[in-house]
């Protein structure tokens, strides 16, 4: 466990496998909550960590649970501590767990958090396991950010509940209801494929300049 | 020399097929742009200048975005074939005058960009691309969408104007909401809305217009009757056999005054009819009319709103699978034999 694991772990989760952008899961509760960007913090923080706490459970019991039975094992697990978070939020920011509404209590099923339980802490040591849930956590918070940010922006005028525009701007009500939900989640996967597709090429045009490099080294003494 | 006999004796044969029709997509876009023409006339006639202006820009901008998209992807020019001039004409026909300028550009963006050109083109959208333009502009807008009531109502035929008995709604909304004291819509209403002397969306006002729009193209052989017949047959026979509540059943003015006003005779005739997102065959366009005017009924019904574009939108979804159930049997083919599942033996 060395700092280049930690970052390319961090880099994964980020962007690599993004959990929304690229794996293109828990895409229901996004497309709903993330009407505000101070919605999408909030959706984001909760799931980040029930994320964190359920990897670091299953990993530490990944030798207890029996396979047959770990699924249901896994969502106890998970469904206690959003039970935990939902509580907290309840309690101390109630605007914000009344402005999710039922998608607090459903970031049970989240497939990002049963998907990181089944891929990765119940195979990994704790430590791993839990940057593994920060890495994932962020990138699923920073594709909710960005999603809440266009959205609020070009739908509702405004930003972080700040009014950003003068009186003569005409929001763009389709972005705030499903179809604009979508049409914005497509162009963001759109997005984060061809800066994907141009990294790639980047490296691998890099990776046949130092080959052909080397060719030309063996070549030259039979030119020679 | 050699050369020389060689091109002499060679057969110039091609392969079938030996006859062609000189029909190409710019010849049948023209004529559709044609039969679009007098509307934008009678639009700029009814509600001023501003109709004009707002339909050059949608066409404007559909041309620009789709040259620019050929451009950026490097794609060969598919300008030239007329169908995004003919996309921006519909979409500003189904847009009020009073909009604002820079809506028009937006909508003909999402019309040609996101529903035509990323799917691959003329040919490979799913559904209407004029359609879809209005309907993003109208969930997006709705406030900037809605027909304000024409404040210089012409006195076309002074002795019989109702007053201002339509100003804040449109025909449409008169119909669909009868007058709480019984009254039905007068013939001379209906006469107005039938020459288009009506409050509405740039191209959807004149019923005779369309009409003969519609005559155009049927002569011209460019859309069959399948579909805006089907279509208006079945609003007409639910409206008449099964009006809203409060009409007599087999009201005909109630029934004439569904099918002339809003925006369904528009898309019944032009935008039912699109080649790419209808179906093939006489039969399946016959159920693709008929799922039009079912659904159109329905949301004018139950919500009490346009819902032509929205039918037929919908149905725009479902020509696939129409294509799919109505192929037709090859000239001498066998029936179909129902499929029977044969046991098999163990042995």
């Amino acid at each position: 466990m060395n700092a280049k694991d930690i970052l390319l772990q961090f880099k994964n989760g980020l962007f690599d496998r993004n959990p929304l952008l690229v794996q293109v899961l828990g895409v229901c509760a996004s497309l709903a909550i993330t009407t505000t960007v101070s919605n999408s913090l909030y959706m984001g923080l909760a799931v980040t960590a029930v994320l964190v706490c359920s990897n670091l459970l299953i990993s530490l019991l990944r030798r207890f649970i029996p396979e047959q039975v770990r699924i249901a094992a896994y969502i106890v697990i998970i469904s206690g501590f959003v039970t935990i978070v939902e509580m907290v939020m309840n309690a101390y920011m109630p605007s914000a767990a009344a402005k999710l509404g039922i998608f607090l209590p459903l970031i049970v099923v989240n497939c990002i958090i049963l998907g990181r339980a089944e891929a990765f802490a119940s195979k990994n040591t704790p430590l791993p396991s839990i940057i593994d849930g920060f890495a994932m956590g962020a990138g699923f918070t920073i594709a909710l950010l960005l999603l809440g940010a266009i959205r609020e922006i070009l739908g509702s005028g405004s930003f972080f509940g700040i009014q950003l525009f003068g009186q003569s701007y005409t929001p763009i009500g389709i972005l705030t209801s499903p179809p604009g939900a979508f049409m914005t989640l497509g162009c963001l996967i759109a997005l984060i494929q061809y800066l994907k597709d141009r990294l790639q090429s980047k490296t691998k045009a890099s990776a046949d300049q130092t080959h052909k490099d080397v060719k030309n080294k063996e070549v030259e003494p039979n030119d020679l | 020399m050699n050369e020389e006999r060689k091109e002499n004796t060679l057969l110039q044969v091609s392969s079938a097929p030996h006859i062609r029709s000189h029909d190409s997509t710019q010849t049948v876009m023209l004529d559709v742009i044609i039969a679009l023409l007098p509307l934008l006339l009678w639009g700029c006639y009814i509600f001023g200048m501003r109709a004009l202006t707002v339909t050059l820009i949608t066409v404007f901008s559909s041309v620009i975005f789709e040259l620019l998209f050929n451009l950026i992807t490097k794609k060969t020019i598919t300008v030239l074939d007329l169908s995004a001039v003919v996309t921006g004409l519909l979409l500003s026909y189904n847009l009020p005058h009073t909009i604002p300028f820079w809506m028009p550009v937006l909508g003909a963006f999402f019309a040609i960009v996101p529903v035509k050109m990323l799917l691959g083109g003329l040919g490979k959208n799913l559904v209407n691309p004029a359609l879809a333009g209005r309907a993003c502009l109208l969930l997006s807008f709705s406030s900037a969408m809605t027909v304000p009531p024409v404040l210089t109502r012409l006195d076309l035929f002074e002795s019989y104007l109702p007053g201002d008995a339509l100003s804040g709604s449109t025909p449409l909304y008169t119909v669909l909401s009868p007058a709480e004291d019984g009254s039905s819509i007068s013939t001379e209403l209906l006469f107005d809305m039938f020459i288009g002397n009506e409050s509405g969306t740039i191209g959807e006002v004149s019923a005779l217009l369309i009409l003969l729009g519609f005559l155009y193209l049927l002569l011209r052989k460019v859309v069959s009757w399948h579909i805006p017949l089907s279509y208006l047959g079945t609003v007409a026979f639910i409206t008449l056999l099964f009006p809203a509540e409060g009409v007599e059943r087999f009201d005909v003015v109630y029934m004439l005054a569904h099918l002339f006003s809003g925006g369904l005779l528009l898309a019944a005739v032009f935008m039912a009819t699109d080649y790419v997102t209808s179906p093939i065959t006489p039969k399946g366009r016959i159920i693709f009319g008929i799922g039009c005017g079912l659904l159109t009924v329905i949301v004018r019904y139950c919500a009490g709103n346009e819902g032509a574009s929205y039918a037929v939108l919908t149905m725009n979804l479902l020509v696939y699978f129409i294509d799919k159930i109505t192929v037709p049997r090859p000239f001498g083919a066998a029936l179909p034999k129902l499929k029977i599942k044969k046991e098999s033996k163990p042995q």
